[in-house]
């Protein structure tokens, strides 16, 4: 969520559970003002809170000009002091897939480590070979928040604009979602590269504003049921929760343009979602 | 040529957006049937026939008057009807909470009241980052204060918040006022009823399998039951008390793994099947979690008396407030794991808190009173299970699954002389604690589910049962063929020859030895 709008958002998604406490917030607002100016971000956000067994990771996002493309992602141990992230490429990605099991550490130098037995050669002559991955901790920080952010961003539809040139900007005029809109789940758009856009027939592609619907919606998701539509806070903020990711929130107030996502939890994908709806 | 052709072009051009945008001048509003065509001929025709001063700046009430004198026209005769926002259904139901009741007696209030501290409770929880928001916490606790009045409870706390798909539960834990008892025993009997009126009828067949026995129910105050638990959707909605929870319905959410959907009648849709809908499965899964992850400061709690030797396998389930406690820094609650002890007991492998020995039968069924002997007489009686006792610290929970079963930390580093002590359960995601000094409290919000590890592996339908023995008895054989059977004939014909040959071989030497 938008660091301008930390101190009241924080209220609207504790309906999750997990809140921060007066001293993280307040150390947030200031460290994340000084860390818009160092990295020269147009908006920085909070991204959410990953925790781990013996440290939690406080993670932040900026955003330059282009709002899908340039995002940096840094993390923190006590809001004070930013670490970056390196950027998560495929490699690191499937690495991190096959050695990070369990819950996070705390620790960004805790290696995970991963075995595999080749065999080459012929059936009895085999040479076996032993090939060990290794994945420290903060590249599966790293791996957990893109995936995250591919999978599970949420924006509601209009909020974001696509020029013609392809930049990704924040629409000035998006007035909110009305009562009725924020009740369905097709007006919310999944924040990330579109993938399901081509196979949309010609006659609903019918109603659709090319400038606005360049994301995916998020009621096309597979397994249905994977988001959990409710109305929090004496039904005045309309919560959105991932099942496939537990501990994702988004919030958006309808008839205001106040909209936000944030991830607090343990940074491990449900991987159970089926048997559990 | 060419630059007339040009002219033309661009007039033509010229005259293509004009009626491009007149097209959408006359386009009506949906709202009040005009259309900006319309309303800008008519301003202008007024400010002709007035021609009034400085024009330009008061062009906006000239328009404003325009628009006025034609609504008088279009008034329609339908009216809309404001739609009801979810927001204000629940505000009219919310406005009750914060109804003060007339005859409050001051002095009643200064008793001990059976609800904490709220707001005092509400203050450290946010501290250690727990809670569901300052505005929400408050309708919470004025909606148990609610419940308390409602129901008469001796003692009442919040217990925590269930998140589901389609509406999450905000659950309150009661202690049982006296003389409470089950409500459930006329519904089987009316049940028993039926079932013989038609075994008279119609006699079927009866199957001999007897199916093995049900554990029994705790009775209410004791182990699983001790507590009563009320859940509602939202704070100023009504409250519904939750049955109590059998051990067979321990198990089986055990071995399941479902989101809750928010409606307390749901089935649920499950191998193994689970006996019962979405109310059981959610008060089993309570239960679960209070046993695992309700938690208080050592020393705290003391154990109660006790009645009889320490040998009998009843363990201690009472427990008392300890009057002196001291209070242990907060430093050290937030180190050491020692400090802290379960006060809720352990559930057994069985189901109950008090292990119940299922193979002495009771002799009132006369049906199986033949079978109780028998089942006396083998040598190898179940195991009694024995489950930590309580109040026990935590530093002996298992780790289980590779990851430690908590987490400590303080509340906060920068100001630790105020920071609490923070415990949160990695085992139950969603189970938190706090200490500081003599105060302490559990809270849990989460989706309900325990940490599953590597992944949840649905159980597998059992093999099907062997219908009997193999033995060479029973085991089909081919049946011999007709040349086999001549082969064989002919075979034993002349053994026979053979036979006869030696015996009266055998005969005439004898004689001869003679």
């Amino acid at each position: 969520m938008d660091s301008n709008s930390l101190f009241y958002s924080l209220e609207l998604v504790a309906g999750s559970g997990n809140t921060l406490n007066v001293e993280q917030t307040t150390a947030l607002q200031t460290s994340l003002v000084i860390l818009k100016k160092n990295y020269k971000f147009h908006r920085v956000l909070f991204w959410g809170k990953i925790l781990g067994l013996k440290e939690d990771y406080f993670i932040a996002q900026g955003r330059g000009e282009d709002e899908m493309k340039d995002k940096k992602t840094l993390y923190s141990f006590n809001c004070m002091d930013w670490m970056l992230l390196a950027p998560a490429t495929d490699s690191v990605i499937e690495e991190v897939s096959k050695t990070a099991k369990g819950s996070f550490v705390g620790d960004p130098s805790y290696v995970y480590e991963h075995v595999e037995i080749h065999r080459a050669g012929g059936r009895n002559d085999a040479i076996q070979e032993e090939v060990v991955t290794k994945v420290n901790e903060e590249s599966r920080l790293a791996v957990t928040v893109h995936q995250i952010d591919e999978e599970a961003s949420v924006v509601p539809r209009g909020a974001y604009l696509k020029s013609p040139h392809g930049l990704v900007q924040i629409n000035r005029s998006f007035g909110g979602l009305s009562h009725s809109e924020a009740g369905k789940l097709d007006n919310f758009l999944h924040f990330s590269k579109a993938k399901n856009l081509k196979k949309k027939s010609i006659l609903e592609m019918g109603d659709l504003n090319p400038a606005i619907d360049f994301l995916d919606v998020l009621s096309d998701d597979i397994p249905k049921g994977s988001w959990s539509l409710q109305l929090e806070c004496a039904s005045r903020v309309l919560v959105l929760r991932s099942l496939l990711w537990p501990g994702l929130t988004f919030f958006h107030l309808p008839t205001t343009p106040q909209h936000g996502h944030i991830y607090i939890g343990d940074g491990r994908k449900n991987l159970d979602l089926p048997f559990m709806i | 040529m060419e630059s007339t052709d040009g002219n033309d072009a661009k007039s033509e051009q010229r005259l293509k957006s004009a009626a491009v945008l007149k097209s959408f001048m006359l386009k009506s509003s949906t709202e009040s049937k005009l259309n900006l065509y319309d309303h800008l001929s008519r301003v202008l025709m007024k400010v002709m026939d007035e021609h009034p001063d400085n024009a330009v700046d008061v062009i906006e009430d000239v328009s404003r008057e325009v628009k006025r004198g034609l609504f008088e026209d279009k008034q329609s005769t339908l009216r809309d009807l404001p739609q009801t926002t979810a927001a204000e259904l629940l505000a009219e139901q919310q406005r009750l909470l914060f109804s003060r009741p007339e005859e409050a007696d001051q002095e009643e209030e200064l008793m001990d009241t059976p609800l904490p501290n709220v707001n005092e409770v509400a203050f450290y929880l946010e501290q250690a980052g727990v809670g569901l928001g300052r505005e929400e916490m408050q309708r919470v606790f004025l909606a148990l204060k609610q419940l308390v009045e409602s129901q008469g409870l001796p003692r009442c706390r919040l217990w925590g918040k269930i998140l589901g798909t389609e509406s999450s539960y905000i659950v309150a834990e009661a202690e049982y006022r006296e003389g409470e008892e089950e409500e459930e025993s006329t519904e089987e009997a009316a049940e028993d009823e039926e079932r013989d009126v038609e075994k008279e009828m119609n006699p079927l067949p009866q199957s001999a399998y007897k199916p093995p026995p049900t554990v029994p129910k705790e009775a209410l105050g004791t182990g699983a039951n001790k507590f009563a638990f009320y859940v509602c959707k939202e704070p100023g909605l009504p409250w519904v008390k939750l049955p109590s929870v059998s051990p067979a319905q321990i198990t089986g959410a055990r071995q399941i793994r479902k989101f809750f959907t928010g409606t307390l009648d749901t089935p649920i849709v499950s191998y193994p099947h689970f006996p019962g809908n979405e109310a059981n499965y959610l008060r089993a899964q309570i239960a679960r979690i209070s046993a695992g992850t309700q938690v208080s400061p050592q020393g705290f709690y003391q154990a109660g008396e006790e009645e009889g030797d320490e040998e009998d396998e009843a363990p201690r389930d009472s427990f008392e407030v300890n009057p002196d406690f001291e209070g242990v820094p907060v430093a050290e609650m937030a180190e050491s794991l020692s400090t802290w002890v379960h006060h809720v007991q352990h559930i057994l492998q069985q189901g109950r808190c008090t292990w119940v020995n299922l193979a002495v039968k009771p002799g009132d069924d006369s049906n199986e009173e033949g079978e109780g002997e028998e089942k006396e007489e083998e040598p190898d009686e179940p195991e009694p299970e024995v489950g930590p006792p309580l109040l026990t610290p935590l530093s002996q929970d298992a780790e289980m699954l590779n990851i430690p079963p908590w987490t400590s930390k303080m509340s906060s580093v920068l100001t630790s002389q105020h920071a609490l002590a923070v415990l949160r359960s990695n085992l139950w995601p969603g189970a938190y604690s706090y200490a500081s000094g003599k105060k302490f409290e559990n809270i849990y919000v989460g989706w309900g589910l325990k940490y599953s590890g590597e992944g949840f592996s649905q159980a597998v339908p059992p093999l099907p049962q062997k219908e009997y023995p193999s033995g060479p008895e029973i085991t089909e054989a081919l049946d011999p063929s007709v040349e086999e059977e001549q082969v064989l004939k002919e075979a034993l014909e002349e053994e026979q020859a053979a036979q006869e040959e030696k015996d009266d071989t055998d005969d005439p030497e004898e004689e001869d030895d003679d």
